[in-house]
């Protein structure tokens, strides 16, 4: 079963179309990029299957359940971590987690959840500070950790190391990278190319709001004769 | 342009947009037509009173009392022979008068026989606010100057009455009906003053829980915004109607908690302003248990539609910051019907403010115990029924809004306003982001 399947998808916003008839398919157990420029789109198809948006017309499945109507069932596999996303500031890191985990299991269930979301965040002794205190990469490292402690079906990151340091984009990378061994399919976007590049088994490159191209890294490197994938967008869109 | 012209027109741009212009625009609207039908309620006030007069003694002295009576006020009943007091009340009632006041027979006789003159009052009184009660006070000034013209005819002819009668030679007999209910020996003012905590401390009770509680409910939502946990709340398993039930009742709990430790101060405040001579469950002016019940009722209702209004509007909210500027419309709305009803029984008021109050919602539990006092059980029950379906169709607007992409994207009907003030502006800040 294709774990994302987006069909002739439109998107408008009052007399904006934002997605204008994308199509992909993600596997089960693989990790997916949408790459393009800011404004392409990617934000607006990761809230469509993430049942935040509406759609004008098309269809999106995960896992064989459409986001609008059984809107309910896809919340249960999926989890969404919106670009440059916050926490609750006056919880602690832990207390974040327990909130979050409530809603995915009662009694001992949520205790490992906590502790994988723990683990998965690497905050040591700070995991007990309140979330006001924390730095960018720290917040970061705890909502993948908020995001990937459910152990989703589907996890979809929305520029997950956008603003990061080197080290913590790294860190953050190798997180990602963990969770599909733990069979999470991974649908992430992002404007860095070498990022997606080094991370994803397939891509999809995505402008004004279209799918353009489609394949893993190596296939599209080769189909366009260029070194990277910065090389095959530009050759691509032009 | 100048380094100073730069960063100035970069600021208007900034903070001029229409969530800040639109709600004081309104609200100056509003304040004017208030300024406006209020200035009309102040000038009625200031007119002459109405009163009625029975002169049942035809003496000099009940002349002089007849004669600044006619000067002061608007006299609409005044019989030649004796009269009916129930047939001449009801006649002042139809014309809109304030008092009948009747000198009784043997008014000048007690004067010269060192006894005090009595004018006995029938006050008709039209609402507890603190307007309501000056056409009484003008008939009691006037009564006063009565005193003053008697006592100079007794000095000027050398009447052999005692000094303490020729000080002050008269005193009244009251008597107050006020919705359809005789109250003796009480007058208006008294009864408006023992309602002021009714008037007074009520609306304020209810304006702050509405602030406190609204505040919380769409500063809330302005910081979900800001903070993007919205998004991920939204993705959660757990159904929308829970999202808002949730923020609803924990805001009014916020509300509660933080609306009960101000009034534990304004309630020692007020205390200093009380008398505890008069009782007024002694003229039957007291709740009982179905009365409580209904009142309670009136503000859980009324405390239901007010967050769910601040819902709809928290959902407008982009940040911390707008969602100041959106709690403009709903202290507003609370602030409205708090001075209404301080200054004026919704009986009493114009016709025009009478639909304003009822419709604002804050306005019903604000006016519950005063009207209750009086057995006015339609105008709580229609406000309680009236508050049921506004907060229905909030809780509809909301859970609409929850279930569409208004709360992340923001709505798009603002785009002519947006529109006319970049046009005013140069563009600005006011093109959307997708």
């Amino acid at each position: 079963m294709l774990a994302v399947e987006v069909k002739d998808l439109v998107k408008d916003f009052g007399s904006i179309r934002a997605v204008d008839g994308a199509s992909f398919d993600v596997h089960e157990g693989e990790i997916f990029g949408l790459i393009g420029p800011n404004g392409a789109g990617k934000t607006t198809i990761l809230r469509i299957v993430s049942t935040l948006l509406q759609i004008n017309s098309g269809s999106v499945k995960v896992l064989g359940h459409d986001v609008v109507k059984e809107a309910d069932q896809v919340r249960r596999l999926i989890s969404y971590l919106p670009e440059d996303a916050g926490a609750y500031k006056n919880l602690t890191g832990r207390a974040y987690l327990e909130f979050i985990a409530r809603f995915f299991g009662g009694g001992n269930e949520i205790k490992k959840i906590i502790e994988r979301g723990v683990e998965i965040a690497n905050l040591g002794e700070r995991i007990d500070d309140r979330v006001d205190t924390y730095s960018k990469g720290m917040t970061r490292r705890l909502l993948v950790g908020r995001a990937l402690m459910t152990e989703p079906k589907l996890a979809i990151l929305d520029e997950p190391t956008s603003g990061l340091d080197v080290t913590n984009a790294r860190e953050i990378r190798e997180i990602i990278k963990k969770s599909v061994k733990r069979e999470t399919t991974v649908l992430l976007s992002s404007h860095n190319m070498l990022e997606v590049e080094f991370l994803c088994e397939r891509i999809a490159l995505i402008n004004r709001g279209g799918i353009v191209e489609e394949g893993n890294a190596p296939e599209l490197k080769k189909r366009y004769r260029a070194d990277n994938l910065e090389e095959v967008f530009v050759k691509v869109v032009s | 342009m100048s380094d100073l012209g730069n960063i100035l027109k970069k600021e208007v741009r900034e903070l001029l947009t229409p969530a800040t212009i639109i709600p004081v625009i309104v609200m100056a609207f509003v304040f004017g037509g208030m300024g406006h039908m209020i200035g009309g309620v102040i000038e009625e006030a200031k007119e002459k009173p109405v009163i009625g007069i029975i002169d049942e003694d035809n003496s000099i002295l009940s002349g002089i009392v007849t004669g600044v009576l006619n000067h002061g006020a608007e006299v609409v009943y005044s019989p030649t022979d004796g009269a009916d007091i129930p047939e001449a009340l009801e006649h002042v009632e139809e014309e809109g008068g304030a008092a009948l006041l009747v000198i009784p027979p043997d008014f000048s006789e007690n004067i010269y026989e060192n006894r005090h003159g009595v004018v006995r009052i029938h006050w008709i009184m039209k609402g507890a606010g603190m307007m309501d009660s000056i056409p009484s006070q003008v008939v009691d000034a006037l009564v006063q100057v009565v005193n003053q013209e008697i006592s100079r005819t007794l000095v000027g002819e050398d009447s052999p009455v005692n000094p303490d009668v020729a000080v002050s030679p008269i005193t009244k007999s009251e008597t107050t009906v006020f919705k359809g209910r005789e109250m003796e020996g009480i007058s208006p003012g008294t009864i408006s003053g023992m309602l002021s905590s009714q008037s007074i401390t009520i609306p304020i009770i209810m304006m702050l829980i509405i602030m406190m509680a609204g505040g919380t409910v769409i500063t809330s939502m302005g910081m979900e915004k800001e903070n993007k946990t919205l998004e991920t709340l939204l993705t959660l398993p757990v159904k929308r109607n829970s999202i808002v039930i949730g923020k609803i009742v924990g805001s009014a709990i916020v509300g509660l908690v933080m609306a009960a430790i101000y009034m534990v101060g304004f309630g020692y405040y007020m205390q200093s302003f009380q008398s505890a001579e008069i009782n007024l469950a002694d003229f039957g002016l007291a709740l009982g248990p179905q009365d409580y019940l209904l009142v309670g009722l009136s503000l859980f209702v009324t405390l239901l539609a007010g967050l769910s209004l601040c819902m709809v509007l928290g959902t407008f909210a982009k940040n911390y910051k707008s969602a100041q500027t959106l709690m403009l419309p709903v202290t507003f709305l609370a602030v409205i019907p708090m001075f209404l009803i301080m200054f004026k029984d919704f009986d009493t008021l114009p016709a025009v403010l009478r639909i304003i109050l009822f419709a604002i919602p804050f306005s019903h539990p604000m006016m519950a115990i005063r009207t209750l006092m009086f057995d006015d059980y339609l105008l709580v029950l229609s406000g309680i029924a009236y508050v049921v379906i506004f907060a229905a169709i909030m809780v509809a607007v909301v859970a609409w809004i929850f279930r569409t992409d208004r709360l992340l994207t923001g709505g798009t009907r603002t785009r002519g306003i947006s529109k006319f003030l970049r046009g005013f502006l140069g563009r600005g800040p006011f093109h959307r982001r997708l």
